[in-house]
């Protein structure tokens, strides 16, 4: 199925959940502020945002260094 | 007439500032007239405003306030000085955005951090030798009174979470996110986006290194949400935490924080 992350067309498996979905892209979720479909996610309920079909996430990643 | 540090006086035609101001504060010798430092006796003008200063002396709050007002634009005094600032870590960004606001003379700082001042941190951080081992909150809070000691600062010593950011800060203007850390970074803005809608906020990603200056973007996410930084610049062995580059990142942070204060977006 197609959701649509930071503007872009995704494919993205069927059921995966946000946690996992970032987990792919090889980033540590702890460190990536999402919004999904105009929501922000607490990072305790990564794991249970399961992805639907037209989504639309943004992502911001950080990195380290202050 | 004339305004001698703000007291009205009656002008007289042809008088001369240091003779004419002699009487009014003896052993004076530092001089500003209408702003700008006079280094040799002028002739007054009707309407001059002249502040006269004892080099070595510290300034009372109110000569303070409009010394400041002095060299900044106009209007922008009166809104700094009631601002609330909170900064999230004062490390390398923290510590330069602090003196920012310090000496813009924002009227009251909340600084938060749970670590005490390093060797390693002198590379880029505003603290000095002999502050070694102190907390950095109490080293900053020093540092800042000799800046302006007519400034409130408030001091969390301690680890900030995601659940305890709203809470420390709930009072705050504007909220500066000057962590070291990846995972804080994020926790800050999911703190700030979630339960302190509405306040400003400015965070950091991608300081690091030497890279190209113009690399540092001040990006806006959200209303009075921003992000500096170049976004990918990490801190990792090779590519290290330098004055130069961390203070183009701060300064970013602490005038767009100011921008905010004052209304721009």
């Amino acid at each position: 199925m197609e959701i649509i992350c930071n503007s872009e067309p995704r494919q993205v498996a069927e059921g995966i959940s946000l946690e996992k979905y970032i987990l792919d892209l090889d980033l540590n979720p702890n460190t990536v502020v999402a919004e999904y479909n105009g929501q922000i996610v607490r990072r305790e309920d990564y794991a249970d945002y399961i992805m639907e079909e037209g989504a639309i996430l943004e992502l911001i990643r950080f990195v380290g260094g202050g | 007439m004339l305004m001698i540090n703000e007291m009205p006086v009656d002008f007289r035609q042809g008088c001369r500032l240091v003779e004419f101001t002699a009487n009014i504060m003896p052993g004076a010798d530092v001089f500003i007239v209408n702003g700008f430092p006079v280094s040799s006796d002028i002739l007054l003008q009707d309407g001059d405003n002249c502040w006269l200063i004892r080099r070595g002396e510290v300034p009372s709050h109110d000569e303070m306030e409009h010394l400041l007002y002095a060299r900044h634009t106009p209007g922008v005094q009166a809104k700094v000085k009631l601002a609330c600032v909170g900064i999230m870590g004062i490390g390398g960004l923290g510590s330069m955005v602090a003196v920012a606001m310090a000496r813009i003379g924002v009227g009251r700082l909340l600084l938060a951090d749970y670590d005490v001042v390093e060797p390693s941190n002198l590379n880029r951080q505003q603290y000095f030798v002999d502050q070694i081992g102190m907390k950095k909150t109490e080293a900053m809070k020093e540092n800042l009174s000799r800046v302006n000691p007519y400034l409130t600062i408030e001091l969390f010593d301690g680890e900030l979470t995601e659940e305890s950011i709203p809470e420390v800060f709930k009072d705050v203007d504007v909220l500066a996110e000057c962590f070291d850390g990846a995972e804080m970074k994020a926790a800050g803005l999911r703190a700030a986006l979630t339960r302190l809608k509405g306040k400003g906020y400015v965070g950091s990603s991608g300081v690091a290194g030497y890279a190209d200056n113009n690399m540092i973007r001040t990006q806006k996410i959200y209303d009075k949400v921003y992000i500096v930084g170049d976004r990918e610049s990490a801190a990792a062995p090779g590519q290290g935490l330098m004055a130069p580059r961390v203070g183009i990142a701060a300064h970013h942070q602490a005038n767009q924080l100011l921008r905010i204060l004052l209304g721009e977006s």
